[in-house]
């Protein structure tokens, strides 16, 4: 399974736990407005990281923080552990 | 040093007398006109506000305990203009607090007056305790010296169990305060609730400081926040690391134009600090260790993580030591005491426990997480023995563990290991673990990761062992 299937399938999965209602989650979807809250995006860093076996947050260079969708999957896509 | 045989507050810095402060609605008389109270659902003139109250405020006196206990930071804030310098103490409650530790709040502190705006659900009040209601129009009310100096008291944060509270005088909760700059026209901004010490110590600078002030609103999206701060041209703009990763993330970030950011509540990690000076080219970026217990220790500038190792044992308003790991603070911002039989909060030179792990690293001092194991979700603070309980309290969990998983963007979250029956099914108890704990706790609480382990490690004294080896 591809990076951005993994990513907006566990963004569904963390709002279906935390009864949230979901925007279409396309590339340029903010992720400030997709419907997770702060601590939907900390159990989704969590969850990830079990899955995926790293975090970028933690390791990333950037300080830019990823802001859409698209920018998300970018960030785990560079993030991948060398 | 504190001389001897003098009480312990007393040792740190005489609190002033009445006629030396002025009420909070003094501090608002003195100001210009021009400056607001911006809230999601309503912009106050607080010059205007400074000659007007909207609580009756006959029948209070100096030996009235008033608890607040409203639905938003807005009629918050005009209670607290109202009533300081009328009663005796103000008990300040967060917007979480159950209705059932309210009211035992209310019955172990004596409470005379109940300020309770939370039309949905009013609490029934015992017998002789009055309720305040503001009338239909603010009336005109002229500033006046405080009839007392009235103790604020604050409920400290993420204790299990009914809450317990730390009165402060006013002087101690603007301790920290620099004198106003008349000239500098700031607009205080806060992701925080006023109605916890964090976002009570913004409020308060913009009040006595002679500021304008917006105020956040509880499930506000961050968008639509940033869009009002925006329009009241916030300068200075205060979170939790948390909250500005949150903010980091959202588009709209960069409408604004602080000149001043503060991040205070939670560990800052140097990538949080660097991501803001990087998303606000040359604007000063500080942080602050500040408790509800031991009030504002101090203000980190030098746009490092961490404080400096030198200020350990040196002279000066805020002492800091540390004691058995933990960083211990002595000054006149600390609580005066913890309210009705709570303990003692000094020890017998007038230190206060911040109960913060701290650890040196070269030159400089770093936090290390809490003592007691108190898990910090985003500023949030969770005990691992109140979400222990609920997981022990279901068939076939034999023991639990509770502790904080690192997380990137809160700090923290809760994670679990679980020790089961021999035999049962790990799948089917995980799934009512996580359902009883979806329901008896809130959301924050809940554990991220559940494990199931086959045994977990005690102490020497058969206590469940919280700290890494």
């Amino acid at each position: 399974m591809d990076l951005h299937a993994i990513i907006t399938d566990e963004i569904r999965a963390v709002a279906k736990e935390q009864g949230k209602a979901l925007k279409p989650l396309n590339d340029d979807t903010a992720l400030s407005e997709c419907g997770l809250d702060s601590l939907g995006f900390a159990i989704l860093v969590a969850n990830l990281e079990d899955k995926l076996g790293y975090d970028p947050f933690a390791t990333a260079e950037d300080v830019r923080y990823p802001q859409t969708i698209g920018d998300l999957v970018q960030f785990y896509g560079a993030g991948v552990p060398a | 040093m504190a001389a001897e045989g003098m009480t312990k507050i007393q040792a740190i810095e005489p609190l002033p007398s009445i006629s030396q402060r002025l009420s909070l609605r003094q501090h608002l008389a003195a100001r210009a006109c021009g400056t607001s109270l911006f809230a999601a659902d309503a912009t106050l003139d607080l010059a205007e506000v400074a000659t007007t109250s909207r609580l009756p405020l006959a029948g209070i006196t100096p030996d009235s305990t008033i608890l607040l206990r409203t639905k938003a930071q807005l009629g918050f804030t005009l209670a607290l203009i109202d009533l300081d310098g009328h009663a005796g103490r103000l008990i300040l409650c967060p917007p979480d607090l159950s209705a059932a530790n309210t009211l035992q709040v209310a019955i172990d502190h004596h409470v005379t007056h109940v300020y309770d705006d939370s039309t949905l659900e009013h609490l029934p009040l015992p017998q002789g305790i009055v309720r305040l209601a503001h009338g239909a129009d603010p009336q005109p009310l002229a500033a006046s010296q405080p009839l007392c100096d009235t103790q604020w008291l604050l409920f400290t944060s993420g204790t299990s169990g009914t809450p317990k509270l730390v009165a402060h005088s006013f002087a101690a909760l603007t301790g920290a305060i620099a004198p106003p700059d008349a000239s500098a026209c700031i607009v205080w901004g806060t992701f925080y609730d006023v109605r916890r010490y964090g976002g009570l110590q913004m409020l308060l600078r913009a009040l006595t400081g002679g500021g304008s002030m917006v105020l956040s609103q509880h499930s506000e999206p961050i968008a639509a926040f940033i869009a009002r701060l925006s329009a009241a041209g916030v300068t200075h703009l205060a979170g939790t690391p948390s909250h500005w990763r949150q903010a980091l993330m959202s588009r709209d970030l960069t409408k604004l134009q602080p000149r001043y950011v503060r991040l205070s509540g939670e560990i800052v990690d140097q990538s949080v600090l660097d991501a803001l000076k990087a998303a606000f080219p040359g604007v000063s970026v500080g942080h602050a260790f500040a408790s509800t217990e031991a009030g504002v220790a101090f203000e980190v500038n030098d746009g490092l993580a961490g404080f400096p190792a030198s200020w350990l044992g040196a002279a000066g308003k805020v002492e800091m030591r540390v004691r058995n790991g933990t960083l211990h603070l002595r000054s006149g911002r600390t609580a005066l005491a913890y309210a009705a039989a709570g303990g003692n909060l000094h020890d017998d030179e007038g230190f206060v426990d911040t109960g913060d792990l701290v650890e040196q690293r070269g030159e400089r001092m770093y936090f290390a997480g809490r003592a007691s194991g108190m898990i910090n979700v985003g500023g949030l603070k969770v005990a691992p023995e109140e979400v222990e309980a609920v997981i022990n309290s279901i068939t076939d969990v034999r023991q639990s563990r509770v502790r904080a998983r690192k997380n990137p963007l809160t700090g923290a979250l809760v994670a679990a290991e679980v020790v089961a029956a021999t035999g049962c099914d790990e799948a089917e108890l995980r799934g009512r673990i996580l359902s009883a704990c979806r329901s008896a706790l809130d959301k924050h609480k809940v554990p991220v990761s559940l494990a199931f382990v086959a045994s977990l490690p005690m102490s020497a004294a058969g206590k469940l062992e919280r700290r890494d080896a």
